[in-house]
């Protein structure tokens, strides 16, 4: 038995030691935020000398212009990722709904294009894309993020919601038919209610995925007035021209996790479950 | 008339689950297929967003074969970081499953610490930390002077630089980790108990037993992990902006360069173009060779 102990203290160790080196940077971050810029390279202190509120008081409009600050980046990014995570669970539901419950024609083939999709890479029609929301003057508007939540182009969270909905018995279905209800009826009070953690975890991945994308706010928004946080804070590491003030940087770091910290910690079951359930990309 | 009725009732019926899923259709259609196709297109073209797209033949994609040196090293590069941030994310992320797949005490907690990187890790301002940290007085050469060894210049040095940014990847393993301990926990234990009376070594067990038992975990992780890999923007542009010297100038922003600051529209699709094709048979290289090494468990009952 004795072997079997010490077995389990050494993979405790090591367990402990990964788990530091992991989270080690954050908390460092979360330390530097506090810091006088140059003690952040030269102080081999974690803790600051002293605790200077200040960075987040200055970082909140350095590197912006003028009438733009950190108050226009959060409300900003609210404002796009809250409908598309509400579109994306709505309409990735109902089309989880048909594709998981119903017979109909050319199915066959759907069904199977839809699961391609999931493999199509963003990178291929990132272009066309942007010159489609050009033409349709969505370029500085959220539409870009909108318009493909609300049509459900989205195939994982598709393939995720109808998974779940695999293990709903479809007697129930039947039953709530053979009583009259009508389909869509059927869907909004017997089904999506049961559905409720399988839209939990994919509204969670949506709300992550949106909140930290770049890329594609980085080419559909242009104007500061327009900037999400991931464009804001870029914003305040190229714009200003003298040596960057990385303290303040730092403070700004922390702010746009924040919002990821509280949800993970809040729901961080589903977050594990989903990804072990569905095996959905972190 | 009532049996015309019948027959349009049920007519009308089967298409119900076709009302479901047109928003689907519809999405797909304007937002994925549609651009699909004007990529392959615009691909063949001289299209700079201001002209008339003409066609012009093969002359981008033999471009980018013969003058642009650029794109044949962002392709070496890309292929590089992959090689070096998938292996190592997926490795880790097994080797941790398989300590936290005992019954251990605490699990949750360390499953959730090591998970939180994969929640923050794509955001601008992890980016951004991981340029702090290792900058030449940054914190990572602050540890290592404590152990005496001397400053290593991670973002500066072209041998070096690709190399932090596949830390940046191998950082969050913990979404596979998690997706790894599902399939460890799947594997019925009498395999293993079996094993130790027949007196198979622990590390026999693993690559007869475990290995083969998780094969289809392991290369289900590895299709969308290097897919995600071949795809990165974010670290490259934020931490070095495909500096030194071009080392870490990666195929995403290559394309982004292309198409978006010099508006070569046509040459960038065609650049797409190819990075598609490239995961398209990588991704069926993998299904292949999955024949060979991917254990399904139903398998005996077919052969």
């Amino acid at each position: 038995m004795k072997r079997a102990q010490k077995a389990m203290i050494l993979r405790h160790m090591i367990l402990i030691i990964v788990g530091i080196v992991l989270i080690y940077p954050v908390i460092f971050m979360f330390f530097a935020s506090f810091k006088e810029s140059n003690e952040i390279f030269t102080s081999k202190r974690l803790l600051p000398e002293q605790f200077l509120w200040t960075n987040y008081v200055q970082g909140w409009s350095a590197g912006t212009t003028g009438r733009v600050n950190f108050s226009n980046f959060f409300i900003n990014t609210f404002a796009l990722v809250i409908p598309v995570v509400l579109f994306t669970i709505l309409s990735c539901s109902i089309v989880a709904y048909g594709f998981a419950r119903f017979n109909f024609p050319f199915r066959k083939i759907l069904f199977p294009v839809m699961i391609a999709t999931m493999m199509l890479p963003n990178t291929v029609i990132i272009i066309p894309r942007f010159i489609l929301f050009k033409n349709f003057g969505w370029l500085n508007t959220y539409l870009p993020f909108y318009m493909p939540a609300l049509f459900a182009c989205y195939p994982f969270f598709i393939f995720m919601i109808i998974q779940f909905m695999r293990n709903i018995p479809t007697s129930l279905d039947e039953s709530a038919k053979l009583d009259g209800c009508a389909s869509y009826h059927t869907l909004a009070y017997i089904i999506l209610p049961l559905l409720k953690p399988a839209i939990f975890s994919a509204g969670l991945f949506q709300f992550m995925w949106n909140w930290n994308d770049f890329y594609n706010q980085l080419i559909f928004i242009n104007t500061p007035k327009r900037f999400t946080l991931a464009l804001g804070l870029r914003l305040s590491i190229d714009a200003s021209t003298e040596t960057v003030r990385w303290n303040e940087v730092m403070a700004m770091s922390i702010c746009t996790i924040i919002p990821l910290f509280i949800l993970f910690f809040s729901a961080q079951r589903y977050f594990v479950e989903g990804t072990a359930t569905s095996g959905i990309k972190g | 008339m009532k049996k015309i009725h019948n027959l349009q009732r049920k007519n009308l019926e089967q298409w119900t689950g076709f009302f479901y899923i047109l928003p689907w259709l519809i999405g797909f259609s304007i937002f994925q297929l549609y651009p699909f196709i004007s990529t392959l297109y615009y691909s063949f073209t001289n299209f700079t967003l201001l002209n008339v797209p003409s066609l012009i033949g093969f002359r981008n994609y033999i471009r980018m074969f013969t003058t642009d040196s650029l794109f044949q090293s962002s392709m070496r590069i890309t292929g590089l970081y992959t090689l070096m941030a998938v292996p190592g994310k997926l490795i880790i992320a097994l080797g941790v499953a398989m300590l936290l797949s005992a019954k251990i005490k605490g699990i949750g907690l360390y499953r959730s610490l090591y998970y939180l990187p994969s929640i923050l890790g794509g955001s601008v301002a992890v980016s951004v930390l991981w340029r702090v940290m290792f900058m030449r007085n940054g914190l990572v050469n602050q540890i290592l002077g404590v152990v005496k060894i001397p400053p290593i210049d991670w973002l500066t040095s072209p041998n070096i630089a690709l190399g932090t940014l596949s830390l940046l990847q191998i950082w969050q393993f913990g979404s596979a980790m998690v997706i790894f301990l599902a399939a460890l926990k799947q594997i019925p234990r009498e395999l293993f108990e079996a094993a130790e009376v027949d007196g198979a070594s622990k590390i026999r067990q693993f690559f007869s037993i475990t290995i083969p038992q998780i094969s289809s975990v392991i290369f289900f992780n590895l299709i969308m992990q290097t897919i995600q890999a071949l795809q990165n923007f974010t670290s490259a542009f934020v931490i070095t902006n495909g500096g030194p010297m071009r080392r870490t100038y990666i195929i995403g922003m290559k394309l982004y360069d292309d198409a978006f600051k010099n508006y070569n529209v046509g040459y960038a699709c065609a650049e797409s173009w190819i990075l598609f094709m490239l995961i398209l048979v990588l991704t069926a290289l993998v299904f292949k060779s999955s024949d060979a090494w991917v254990y399904y468990s139903d398998e005996g009952d077919h052969k």
